[in-house]
């Protein structure tokens, strides 16, 4: 951060809205203003788009990882008090860098091959992640025409693994309940029947003029984990629609361990958005969708939509500290590392910014009041999500590329609170070389160690460790049919809510979610409060190009 | 494709229909002249593409273009080089055609004329199918022309099982594929293609359509093919005799007109007026070719050497169930002789099928026969259906002889039949909660009774089945009628089952020195079935029941009297079957609807009195041809019965002018509603 090259100063240097980071958030934050007609300046201190939803290089991710993690944490350096230019009626807070990430560990087992390969990895920091076919994020795309930069594929099957080390098949429609080989009869009965019973009230809600409610009001506010069983659903089932398709991490049957005990209406809507990113493109497959390249098109994506309406990107530039007025405390502008002040009348910040607390103190009450939302708070939720990355040759199921697993708790070890969830991906969606596959594995925790521990368990049960020569024979019989891993990175994430604090607002970290609902529902909702704005990309809507080319395998998002 | 609800067009798209109309029929008429003018240039085949391309449902476009292929292929020789680019444009107009409407039969039937002319390559013609079965994977008319080009291709019916299965893991819910599947594996079992055997392969079959069945039990393609593997599980493809009269073993009184007047009478007295008593054979599916031919006859009684054998079927085939002969034994001296008969069949070919199978199992029966002096009594009394009925005596011998199992065991690959059909009784058992459930459970349950042959345990299952029509009519009243039917089927086959439950429905009736009599009144039966088992009975009471007509009973050529009262027949039409049985004396059809409904649909059915032209003037239609056309339905079934007594009060046609009808038709009558006619 010392070493910056040399920036020509910003013009203009004022400006309706600064967003600092390139986060998803951010990105449609900055993408959403700009549309809108303000004037948005859009900062990074890294020098790629995504910050913590980038899809990087090997090394890259690894330098990342390490200069962003607590562990070696160096003492913010004291910087020379640079008094603001106008310094009678302005005061500056130095700004701090938070760590969101812990225990990082990185090891390769086969550095020569990788080094080979090293820049054709795009490697996603905040992965498992893929995109429903309802998504959110998708209609946000569409509506605001960032689809045109994307391009997307089908995650070709999913399916619930256990301590056996067997994959089986998420039975997730008609067909694939028809064609599963793990369920009896009657267990596909009434898994349809199920479903049926989803789609009829799905149908309803729709249609309002339709009296008949088939699921009763009772039930709906009942926790799910009750309702199915009272559809008489056998427990094999019920984990299958609660863990693998309405993608819960909690252990629904037990009480005490259970941070969010879902009810039957949540439940319901978790798996409306299932069926319903089922149907929605005919060339996709399910209703999983993976962007080619990685998840760090996402937010680049709409960063390029940011720009066509008139955002001005600047990557390598942190924002050192804020300007404040004097007087009323209110939020002028911010520092950039290269020492020019930029002014803005709302700022969008990275969940990473914070204000020291030796600054606070010298501060008056509205100054504080204005920086509330950059204060580090005690972590009231200690929820953290354990991340690990495999590189492995070979495939954990023959034939499949593109794949997600999820691992109910309990299904590893009597000891697993939450269900971890695994995602492979292949050379298809050009994130790694041909005859190899790229493992995200995650896991919500409490402390680092019951994660990594999780995370271990789980890659034991689909990964072959490189083993030294001389005991290879022992479990060689054993061992012969999984992928063997090349390189493994294991870290630990903290979850960071976001905040609106008028005019300076802090945006949320990855969550600990597969999808990008939730990450784009509050990034909008807090994108609301900030500007005032009714509608996002209200203007958008019928400049869709519609690009139908024909590309192999791929899934073209378009409205229909 | 399927289930998209028919929005109503805007004004503006009704004028660009108009619009296109209007320039279709310039089109056409254009077209028209051409082809009336046998012009086959190049201007007028490119209006007739044109014309297809936007119509492919006009099909005398389609049969002109063949002309000019034909007519330019005659002009240009046989050299393929330039036959090909002729028929290959055909091909493309075809395409095009189909992208229009790929439901167009004639641009189907087109693309197959031109691939039987032999020059096109048919390489690109399943990749042309992939494409308009990806757009509706149900379409027949594609599936229909994949059949057409497998069989041109001499692509192996194994590889064709294999599209269906992967037809049916895409989206099971298509009829096509599975009707498809059911044509390739009927096929690959009869060649006994290299390990189709049906008892590994139907087994597996079941295997698969209970995926889809239980999947979702609401869709119905999944049962279709699962009634049609029942069918194949419970079918015999070489027809059986399943029962005759008389019955082997058994022993048989004859004698002349009137009643017999000896000891008490038991089920074997026949007497007849003619000396001759009815040979009946009765078939599991209906055969052709019995004859004095196929049928060999070892008999002591005189006069029956050639035997002529009739099919009993109430459509004039050739073909039937059940088949009599007539044998005579009025030439024989009475006494307490027994005349032996033994009766062959199936050891020369000739008794096939209607499905082109032989019956092949030789089967062979013998029955005595004695024959007694005529009874002097030939006094004609009333028959009446209220009392003189005295319960059979259950313990008696007799019985055992008349209900048996005929051939239906012999030699037949019954163990993994049964297996199968045990097995899916398990299974059904899961989903009984549904309508379909229910009635498949049923199915297969009276297929399980079919195929029973341990005596002990048959007849296990009726009373399951039984509860589950009443269930089936109580859920789903819009096919009650079904229910109720196949109630009545079930119920008979219980009633028919074993000697002992057949017993309690049999009474002596005292009034005819004793004849037995099968009373089935008041059980709210709506069709007759079990017919194979009852043929020995003489006398049959099925009154208060809901029965809408009498087939079946033909078969029964013993009977003489028929009580009907009480029933839901609605016509004489509905009696036609009775017209076979000519030994019926005595019918009651008094209260039922005969003549309440003047439209009745089962007269299109039948033969009609202006339509009939082999049918010689009779007296009566010459006196009185006026009653003849109001009432030709009663004229034809009564004209060809003998009756003696006929009760026919309570129903909307009785009156004066039917009575006196009734009595020029049948003058021999004694009894009319109780009543001896002219008092």
């Amino acid at each position: 951060m010392i070493d910056l090259p040399p920036y020509p100063p910003l013009d203009p240097s004022n400006y309706y809205l600064i967003v600092v980071g390139t986060g998803v958030s951010e990105s449609v934050s900055a993408a959403a203003a700009s549309s809108s007609g303000s004037s948005v300046l859009h900062l990074d201190p890294n020098p790629f788009y995504g910050s913590h939803f980038a899809s990087l290089s090997l090394p890259d991710l690894t330098s990342f990882l390490h200069s962003n993690s607590v562990s070696p944490h160096p003492p913010p350096p004291s910087s020379p008090p640079i008094l603001p230019s106008n310094s009678h009626e302005l005061i500056s807070v130095d700004l701090v860098h938070r760590s969101l990430y812990s225990s990082v560990e990185i090891s390769s087992f086969d550095s020569e091959i990788l080094e080979e390969h090293s820049r054709r990895f795009n490697v996603d920091l905040c992965g498992p992640r893929v995109v429903f076919c309802a998504d959110e994020s998708i209609n946000l795309m569409l509506k605001s025409g960032a689809n045109n930069y994307v391009e997307f594929k089908s995650i070709d099957a999913s399916f619930v693994g256990d301590s056996s080390g067997e994959l089986r098949n998420v039975p997730d429609s008609r067909a694939a309940i028809f064609k599963s080989k793990s369920l009896t009869l009657l267990e596909k009965n009434l898994l349809m029947k199920f479903f049926k019973l989803v789609q009829s009230q799905l149908a309803e809600s729709d249609d309002t003029t339709t009296t008949t409610v088939k699921i009763s009001e009772e039930d709906m506010e009942s926790p799910f984990v009750d309702f199915l069983a009272k559809m008489r659903l056998p427990p094999n089932i019920k984990s299958i629609i609660l863990y693998a398709i309405a993608m819960l991490d909690y252990d629904q049957d037990n009480m005490e361990t259970c941070r969010h005990l879902l009810k039957t209406k949540e439940g319901i809507d978790r798996l409306a958005l299932y069926i319903k990113s089922m149907g929605r493109f005919s060339n996709a497959l399910g209703a999983l969708i993976y962007p080619i390249y990685g998840q760090g098109e996402l937010p680049q994506a709409f960063c390029r939509r940011a720009a066509v309406k008139g955002c001005i990107y600047v990557l390598r530039m942190p924002i050192t500290a804020l300007l404040l007025d004097k007087e009323t405390g209110d939020y002028k502008g911010v520092r950039l590392a290269s020492g020019q002040e930029i002014f803005s009348q709302k700022l969008i910040l990275d969940p990473c910014i914070n204000v020291g607390l030796e600054s606070l103190s010298s501060l008056t009450d509205q100054q504080n009041e204005t920086l509330r939302v950059l204060v580090p708070k005690a972590m009231i939720n200690k929820e953290k999500i354990a991340r690990g990355i495999c590189v492995i040759r070979g495939s954990v199921k023959s034939d499949i590329s593109n794949a997600l697993i999820v691992y109910p708790p309990k299904s590893l070890f009597p000891e697993q609170l939450t269900a971890i969830r695994v995602l492979q991906l292949g050379s298809g969606v050009a994130v790694c070389p041909a005859d190899m596959h790229v493992l995200y594995f995650s896991i919500l925790c409490e402390n680092d160690d019951q994660g990594i521990k999780a995370l271990l368990s789980a890659m034991s049960n689909l990964i072959r460790l490189p083993v030294p020569e001389s005991d290879s024979s022992v479990e060689n019989d054993t061992c012969e049919a999984k992928p063997l891993l090349l390189w493994r990175a294991l870290y630990v994430q903290e979850l960071v809510k976001g905040e609106f604090g008028g005019t300076i607002s802090s945006m949320p970290s990855a969550d600990g979610s597969l999808n990008y609902k939730e990450t784009v529902e509050s990034a909008v909702k807090l994108y609301e409060q900030i500007m005032g704005s009714e509608e996002l990309f209200k203007e958008e809507e019928t400049s869709l190009e519609n690009t139908t080319e024909e590309n192999e395998g791929g899934v073209e998002i378009e409205e229909n | 494709m399927h289930g998209r609800p028919r929005k109503a067009s805007k004004p503006e798209e009704e004028a660009a229909s108009a619009a296109k109309a209007v320039k279709l029929r310039s089109l056409q008429s254009q077209f028209m002249t051409y082809h009336h003018d046998k012009i086959y240039t190049k201007e007028a085949i490119e209006l007739s593409t044109k014309l297809l391309e936007i119509n492919p449902e006009a099909y005398t476009a389609w049969n002109y273009r063949k002309l000019a292929v034909e007519d330019s292929l005659s002009r240009i020789g046989p050299d393929p080089s330039l036959v090909k680019p002729i028929l290959d444009e055909e091909l493309r107009v075809v395409e095009n055609a189909l992208k229009q409407n790929f439901k167009s039969y004639g641009a189907w039937h087109h693309r197959k004329w031109v691939l039987s002319k032999g020059h096109s390559s048919t390489g690109n013609e399943l990749k042309l199918l992939d494409k308009f079965q990806k757009l509706d994977s149900r379409n027949f008319h594609a599936w229909n022309y994949r059949r057409f080009v497998v069989e041109l291709t001499n692509r192996s019916e194994q590889d064709e099982l294999q599209y269906t299965d992967d037809m049916i893991n895409n989206n099971f819910s298509n009829y096509s594929a599975w009707h498809n599947r059911s044509v390739l594996l009927s096929s690959l079992l009869a060649n006994r293609a290299d390990g189709f055997v049906p008892e590994k392969k139907i087994p597996d079959e079941y295997e698969i359509v209970h995926q889809a069945i239980f999947t979702d039990p609401d869709d119905q393609s999944g049962w279709f093919y699962h009634l049609w593997l029942l069918d194949q599980t419970v079918n015999v493809e070489s027809p059986l005799l399943t029962s005759s009269w008389p019955s082997h073993g058994s022993s048989v009184i004859l004698s002349g007109a009137g009643c017999f007047n000896g000891s008490p009478s038991n089920f074997t007295t026949f007497c007849s007026e003619t000396g001759s008593f009815p040979l009946i054979l009765y078939f599991d599916q209906a055969v052709g070719g019995v004859s004095s031919l196929t049928v060999t006859l070892d008999s002591e009684l005189k006069g029956n050497e050639n035997l002529v054998w009739e099919p009993i079927s109430n459509k004039s085939s050739q073909v039937s169930c059940v088949w009599v002969a007539r044998l005579n034994f009025s030439s024989q001296p009475c006494g307490s002789k027994d005349y032996k008969v033994k009766v062959r069949l199936g050891n020369s070919p000739g008794i096939v099928s209607s499905r082109g199978f032989n019956f092949s199992a030789p089967y062979e029966f013998v029955f005595t026969a004695h024959v007694h002096d005529p009874a002097k009594d030939s006094q004609e009394r009333i028959v009446s259906w209220t009392d003189g009925f005295e319960l059979w005596d259950a313990q008696s011998k007799d019985l055992n002889s008349l209900v048996t199992l005929g051939q239906l065991n012999a030699g037949i690959d019954l163990k993994w039949r049964q297996a199968a059909i045990d097995s899916e009784i398990e299974c059904f058992r899961l989903l009984a909660d549904s309508k379909i459930g229910k009635l498949t459970l049923a199915r297969l349950l009276m297929a399980s009774e079919a195929m029973m042959s341990d005596a002990a345990v048959k007849g296990v299952h009726y009373e399951e089945i039984l509860q589950l029509y009443n269930d089936l009519m109580a859920l789903d009243s819009s096919h009650h009628h079904y229910y109720k039917d196949e109630h009545s089927v079930a119920f008979l086959h219980k009633v028919t089952s074993s000697s002992e439950s057949l017993s309690r429905y049999l009474f002596r009736y005292r009034d005819m020195n004793n004849l037995v009599c099968l009373r089935l009144n008041k059980l709210s039966l709506s069709r007759i079935a079990s017919v194979n088992k009852l043929l020995f009975v003489q006398m049959l009471d099925l009154s208060h029941n809901e029965l809408h007509s009498t087939e079946g009973l033909e078969a029964m050529q013993l009977l003489s009297c028929l009580n009907l009262s009480h029933n839901r027949i609605r016509s004489f039409s509905a009696l036609d079957s009775l017209r076979h049985v000519k030994q019926l004396k005595v019918l009651d059809v008094s209260h039922n609807h005969i003549g309440k409904h003047s439209v009745d649909t089962t007269r299109y059915l039948c033969s009609s009195p202006l339509s009939n032209s082999d049918l010689s003037q009779d007296d009566v239609r010459r006196q009185n041809p006026g009653l003849v056309t109001k009432y030709w339905d009663a004229y034809f079934v009564l004209r060809d019965l003998n009756l003696k007594q006929l009760d026919i009060a309570g129903n909307e046609i009785a009156g004066d002018e039917f009575n006196s009808f009734v009595l020029q038709v049948v003058p021999k009558l004694v009894w009319l509603n109780g009543q001896k006619p002219g008092n």
